[in-house]
């Protein structure tokens, strides 16, 4: 258990079980409400997009990053965050040419930690929430970017890759006084 | 070591949060006889005193109760108007309350909405590119703090102007948004914050650092 010995005394801190046991739980409950793949992977999606949004409040208050104004800061910022909520440091590589693509790869995927996918749902995205959570965690920060998996060791990759793409810095949502 | 009140703005410029912390009350009351020497004028539908101070009864105070009898806007509590009962001398000698009149729900929100523009406005009129908006303001007898995160939230402290450390005590106040409101499920975002825990929260640091100083929170 490595993640057992990365505990501190906060007491906010609980163990990464629970949350990958309570996020299964979702992820089977989702499954026979929709019945169908694509609506689920949509749905975890909305949900991690809701989510973003308001975690990345937590995140720049207790981190208090600076603002970023290159795809590679926010890059960092990200890989920043998935060692803050989940414990583990992904890398970041796979740049695009034009500097505004790039992979976040993760060795072990803590949410897929007890899970096998069975053949009915090979289609599945499981982690597809941690998509979502990117996406709305950069929109409140004024920056539209999409996300997808690519690679999932769910279905046999090696390791779990998110792709991150920057769509537009969305110049109207700016407050004044930040750009 | 003052804090007087906090104001949280959306990022849309709408008031979502307001809690007053310590705002010292001020009331003052005298029996006058005929006639009276405060002179008295009806304005935004309250009695004012407009000319004549004295005692502490100072010039924008506004009438709070006549002989023990509450005042609401110009109407005694018995349903008499209160400019005719100051009007007859066979009311004298007559006991009067005056107060500083505090802000009403209606007035905060505007006042809140008033900044957000001014806040902007501060931008453009900078020398320098890439200005923040207004951060302090200050005045003999207060200072406002506004901190504004990434996202466009505004928290804005309104304090004795001797107090240190308020950024400190700004960015605590950030976290426990960021906790107690963000991460209550039936909190919709943009929304007026009603959440008890928040308030309680709130309240404890702003206690706490005015007891004990912003060091300690």
């Amino acid at each position: 258990m490595s993640r057992q010995s990365m505990r501190s005394n906060d007491p906010k801190k609980v163990s990464g079980e629970l949350f990958t046991l309570t996020y299964g739980s979702l992820v089977a409950q989702l499954l026979k409400d929709y019945e169908n793949v694509d609506d689920v992977n949509r749905q975890l999606e909305r949900m991690g997009y809701n989510i973003g949004m308001r975690l990345i409040e937590d995140f720049l208050a207790r981190a208090n990053p600076g603002r970023c104004y290159d795809l590679r800061d926010t890059a960092d910022k990200i890989q920043q965050a998935f060692k803050l909520y989940l414990g583990v440091s992904p890398s970041i590589g796979s740049w695009s040419p034009g500097g505004d693509e790039f992979s976040v790869v993760l060795e072990t995927n803590p949410l897929a930690e007890f899970v096998e996918l069975p053949d009915h749902c090979l289609g599945l995205r499981y982690s597809n929430i941690l998509a979502g959570v990117i996406r709305g965690a950069c929109e409140m920060v004024q920056l539209e970017v999409m996300a997808w998996f690519i690679a999932d060791q769910l279905k046999g990759d090696n390791v779990t890759e998110i792709r991150v793409k920057f769509v537009k810095r969305l110049e109207d949502a700016i407050p004044a006084g930040e750009d | 070591m003052t804090i007087h009140s906090l104001y949280i703005l959306s990022k849309s410029g709408g008031l979502i949060y307001q809690l007053d912390n310590n705002i010292p009350t001020i009331e003052n009351e005298k029996t006058f006889s005929y006639p009276l020497e405060v002179k008295l004028e009806v304005q935004n539908r309250n009695i004012m005193v407009v000319y004549g101070q004295r005692d502490g009864i100072k010039v924008g105070h506004t009438l709070v109760s006549v002989n023990g009898m509450k005042v609401t806007g110009q109407q005694l509590d018995d349903g008499r108007d209160a400019m005719q009962v100051l009007a007859n001398e066979t009311n004298y000698p007559i006991n009067l309350k005056f107060a500083r009149p505090k802000l009403t729900t209606n007035e905060k929100i505007f006042q809140a909405s008033m900044f957000y523009p001014l806040y902007a406005l501060a931008c453009q009129l900078s020398p320098e590119t890439r200005s923040s908006g207004i951060e302090t303001i200050e005045s003999d007898n207060f200072r406002m703090n506004c901190f504004q995160t990434l996202t466009g939230v505004k928290f804005m402290l309104i304090s004795d102007p001797k107090q240190a450390g308020i950024d400190t005590l700004l960015h605590r106040v950030y976290e426990i948004y960021s906790d107690f409101a963000l991460k209550n499920p039936f909190y919709s975002l943009e929304m007026p914050i009603r959440c008890e825990l928040f308030d309680e929260h709130i309240k404890g640091t702003l206690e706490q650092a005015e007891r004990l100083g912003i060091s300690s929170i």
